[in-house]
């Protein structure tokens, strides 16, 4: 399996501007955003900056206060302290009439007594661009979202993914400085979800529009955003690239929440400048990692499944185990094999279906857990229930 | 193309159209409005009645006198548990007969059910009291049914006069309201329930205590406590076949008309709120626990013949309608003949209204122009405050006591209102402040207001249904879009409101021809009203001619209610290109 980590940060594929104006100020900031709702706190201590023209997914479980979080960017909700500053002038107060961004909800919003064409133009008119202007411009807007000769058709006449589209032509209407999307593509079926999601992420590089986008699918978040900020309990756990999200999460919340992962508990025998010696039950493992941990502490070893090599493993002798499979499961293009090691170890391992073929029926299996693709999670952290 | 969508990176965004006012503050005021007409018309009259329940005919401060001598006085007091007797035998029986009405319509397959639907909601377009009147040319002295078809059968007399003919009046008058919450509330059932009922093996009737009932909880309150309020409120009915059968709403009015004694009628008023009061706030304790079961989506059951069953019900309902249909023949028939029942030849000189006391044709004439005003002025105030409450989004606190305020006045019986409103407005000054409503007393404007708060719970509450199955993310799109609220009102809510709005307007019209309580102490002498000559004419002993004035209310209603069918047919054929799903 070819081993897709870059060798620097820097080599992660440049999505930011890099611009160090941009940098420094940035397009659109909260500063200590707080919002209660009753005695529960949906929002605390929220600090984000977006730069312009950058993709940003909000991702959470429901009830992590992501969709609170956009609906205060766009002015639906106050927030009960802090500061939102967008383009330069600070916007905390201001209704959303006033402030400048597009919005398009999961459940499309289109004014069903109006047609395509005259939802588009909804804003058009009371911005007072004339007929001719207008109707020039739903047609663009139209051919940018690919539904050419549907103007004069009702929301009720055109499906899920092309009443979304039509939304989301509605909101790039006024040309607005930032795109909110509050899951734009929940309420689709499954591979119509697919191909919008590549076209809005494609449509949203073209134009440059700065864009915040509310999902509950981890899948949708790294396709999509150029940084994931992941929420949780209405806090911010961790903001990042997909890539650093997916390979360095961090904490064991992020850790499971995108992905799967095995979580192993160890404890720390040796703790060098490049490595740490770790034994787990009875097999001593070695983790490459940069921190020094104190010898005796607790710790949780975090592995992704496909990163667990399998088979074929005589001349490595480097973190290697027997394992026994328990049940395996066809997920198409890799199994999913379930795997005890000694009395109560139990993994999870995915291997390719072409690897799979030199694997055989066997029900024992050499396995390595490379020392490098091993993460380290100080125990404090109590895992949440699998 | 593409660069002219958006603004070039780093440069200012496009400039914004701001109002020059703020939004907000057009909603502030319209709220304010609202509230203030709320003030004026729901609360301040209401605090008056229950004042003035604490003074003496003098205006001095008495406490609980008042109180103390209606309970010592045996000719009063005994009104009170007379009504609540009457109330409850109605009211279940109402419920359980309105329940068996429904179940048939909604859950079975019986033949004729839009004609018996249709005739069962008869009873909603003429004043109780006509119903009353219907009742006595079949069961009275001579009538239809108690001299057994003028000889032709043996005699069959009942006690009308009294708590019989109360109960018999109201069952009919309330029946059509339970039909129509019960059938409202049977056809929201799921049918996967049923399925998973049959797949368990469940029998028929654990499948109803266990499924059906349950189902439509909900309903079964709404239902007991409309029947129990418009049966404990009503007038008419007692009116008319009381006799000597005393209940509050008649000693009310014998109390302020007979005896000029506005301050006992206010205590008897003070004493009808409190069990419509309570009615009130445990029916909304109820339907508040309901919110968790909306939301999910239903399949909608779909009745399967069972032949036995269906002739069953078919029997049970056709009766129902048959007597529906015999009160109403009745009073139109006595109507039409020479003098019911000694010469039955066709004649039309009881429809010469002007040749009797109580107003004649022009009492009709004000009280057509009065229920269209309130059907316009009504409709109006309901859907712009639901509207505020359900979709604006400054002050909240506000905002929920309009909402509790407008859901109040279905608690307030006709009566209480009228009697109320003759002490607010009639108020020149309190103590040196002077009542800048005063101008309104004796004029239609009061009225037309009388009867807007008098039916406006259920036009607010049809009002708010259909502004809630609208997309709540409406008026952030528009704003967003930087579109003024007024104009996404306009343009969008509106059209997609227009059945409801209509449905609202009919039903004030219908409810204003036909009321009686809330305006018989309200109206001025020059402004006679059909409704209230019923009652004149029926008590100068004019009956012919009070059925003649009745039968011309029940067909003004049933043509405005046409009309409102046709209106709503050609509104869906105009509308189907964004209604079809």
């Amino acid at each position: 399996m070819p081993d897709l980590r870059p060798v620097e940060e820097s080599s992660i594929p440049a999505v930011l501007p890099t611009a160090g104006a941009g940098v420094a100020d940035p397009y659109l900031h909260l500063r200590h955003i707080h919002k209660r709702f009753g005695s529960f706190t949906a929002l605390q201590e929220i600090d984000l900056a977006v730069q312009r023209g950058e993709f940003i997914c909000l991702l959470g479980p429901s009830g992590c206060g992501k969709t609170t979080l956009l609906r205060i960017m766009a002015g639906l909700e106050k927030p009960d302290s802090g500061q939102i500053w967008q383009g330069g002038r600070e916007i905390t107060t201001l209704p959303p009439a006033q402030r400048d961004f597009g919005i398009v909800f999961q459940s499309y919003a289109l004014f069903p007594n109006l047609t395509a064409a005259d939802n588009i133009a909804y804003g058009l008119v009371n911005a007072g661009m004339p007929k001719r202007q207008r109707q020039q411009k739903v047609e663009e807007l139209l051919a940018l979202v690919g539904l050419s000769g549907s103007e004069g058709k009702y929301p009720a006449q055109l499906s899920g993914g092309q009443q979304q589209r039509i939304a989301l032509a509605r909101a790039l209407a006024l040309s607005p400085g930032l795109l909110l999307l509050d899951e734009p593509l929940s309420a689709l079926d499954a591979q119509v979800r697919a191909n919008l999601r590549g076209e809005i992420a494609q449509l949203q590089k073209r134009l440059g529009v700065t864009t915040v986008m509310v999902t509950h699918d981890q899948l949708e978040a790294l396709t999509m955003a150029d940084r994931i900020v992941v929420m949780n309990q209405g806090s911010i756990v961790q903001v990042g690239s997909p890539w650093q999200i997916y390979h360095h999460p961090a904490s064991p919340f992020v850790a499971r929440f995108i992905g799967m992962m095995n979580f192993l508990p160890a404890v720390i025998q040796t703790s060098d400048g490049g490595g740490v010696g770790v034994r787990c039950r009875d097999y001593p493992l070695r983790v490459v990692s940069a921190q020094s941990w104190p010898i005796g502490s607790a710790v949780n070893l975090a592995i992704r499944p496909e990163d667990i090599r399998l088979g074929s493993l005589d001349y490595e002798t480097e973190n290697t185990l027997t394992a026994e499979v328990l049940r395996s499961e066809f997920l198409g293009s890799v199994y999913r094999l379930w795997l005890r090691v000694g009395d109560g170890l139990e993994l999870v391992a995915d291997v390719s279906a072409q690897a799979s073929r030199h694997l055989g029926h066997e029900t024992r299996l050499r396995l390595q857990l490379p020392s490098q693709h091993i993460l380290l999670f100080a125990d404090a952290n109590p895992l949440p229930a699998q | 193309m593409v660069t002219r969508l958006t603004t070039p990176a780093g440069s200012p965004p496009p400039p914004l159209r701001v109002a020059a006012f703020s939004e907000v503050w057009v909603q502030r005021v319209l709220i304010g409005a609202v509230a203030l007409w709320l003030l004026g018309v729901v609360i301040l009259p209401l605090a008056e009645i229950v004042g003035r329940s604490l003074l003496n005919a003098e205006g001095e401060w008495v406490g609980l006198a008042n109180y103390y001598t209606y309970f010592t006085t045996p000719g009063l007091s005994v009104s009170l548990s007379n009504t609540l007797w009457v109330t409850l035998s109605s009211t279940l029986i109402s419920v359980i007969l309105g329940l068996g009405f429904a179940y048939a319509l909604t859950r079975t397959c019986m033949p004729g059910k839009g004609i018996l639907r249709l005739v069962a909601m008869l009873p909603l377009y003429l004043p109780s009291l006509a119903q009353a009147i219907g009742l006595i040319y079949l069961f009275g002295n001579q009538g239809l049914i108690s001299t057994g078809f003028f000889g032709w059968l043996p005699e069959w007399r009942i006690p009308l006069y009294g708590r019989i003919g109360i109960i018999l009046g109201e069952v009919i008058y309330c029946f059509p309201q339970a039909v129509l919450i019960l059938s409202t509330a049977l056809l929201l059932a799921d049918a996967r329930l049923y399925e998973a009922s049959i797949a368990l093996r469940t029998s028929p009737w654990r499948t109803f205590w266990t499924v059906t009932l349950p189902g439509i909880r909900f309903g079964l309150v709404s239902a007991i406590f409309v029947c129990f309020t418009l049966v404990f409120t009503d007038f008419g009915v007692p009116k008319v076949v009381g006799g000597n059968f005393n209940v509050l709403a008649t000693d009310i009015y014998k109390q302020v008309i007979g005896q000029q004694n506005l301050v006992m009628g206010a205590t008897i008023s003070v004493l009808m709120i409190l069990p419509t009061g309570i009615a009130f706030i445990i029916d909304r304790l109820v339907q508040q626990r309901q919110v968790a079961m909306v939301g999910s989506r239903v399949v909608p059951l779909q009745p399967r013949p069972q032949p036995w069953l269906d002739w069953v019900s078919f029997a049970f309902c056709a009766l129902l309608a048959g007597i529906i249909l015999l009160v109403m023949a009745a009073l139109l028939v006595a109507s039409l003949v020479k003098v019911w029942p000694y010469q039955l030849s066709p004649s039309l000189r009881h429809y010469n209204l002007n040749a009797v006391a109580g107003g004649g044709y022009a009492a009709y004439g004000n009280s057509l122009r009065m229920s269209v005003y309130t059907a316009i002025a009504g409709t109006s105030i309901v859907f712009v405050s639901a509207y505020l409450v359900e979709k604006c989004r400054a002050w909240q606190p506000i905002r929920s006591l309009i909402y509790l305020a407008s859901t109040l006045p279905v608690a307030l019986p006709g009566l209480v209102l009228g009697l109320a409103y003759i002490f607010f407005f009639n108020t020149p000054d309190w103590g040196g402040i002077p009542n800048p409503l005063h101008g309104l007393y004796s004029t239609m404007a009061l009225l037309v207001i009388c009867n807007i708060v008098h039916f406006y719970t259920v036009g607010f509450l049809t009002a708010s249904t259909a502004l809630k199955q609208l997309d709540p993310e409406f008026e952030a799109v528009a704003s967003s879009l930087k579109v003024p609220f007024y104009q996404t009102f306009w343009r969008v809510t509106l059209p997609l409101c227009l059945p409801a709005i209509l449905q609202i307007g009919t039903f004030f019209f219908v409810q204003t021809m036909v009321t009686v309580s809330a305006v018989i102490f309200l109206y001025p002498p020059d402004l006679r009203l059909a409704s209230v000559a019923v009652v004149n004419m029926d008590d100068a002993g004019n009956v012919a001619s009070a059925a003649a004035m009745s039968t011309l209310i029940v067909l003004t209603s049933l043509a405005i209610q046409a009309l409102y069918w046709a209106a709503t047919q050609r509104l869906r054929r105009w509308s189907q290109a964004w209604q079809q799903r």
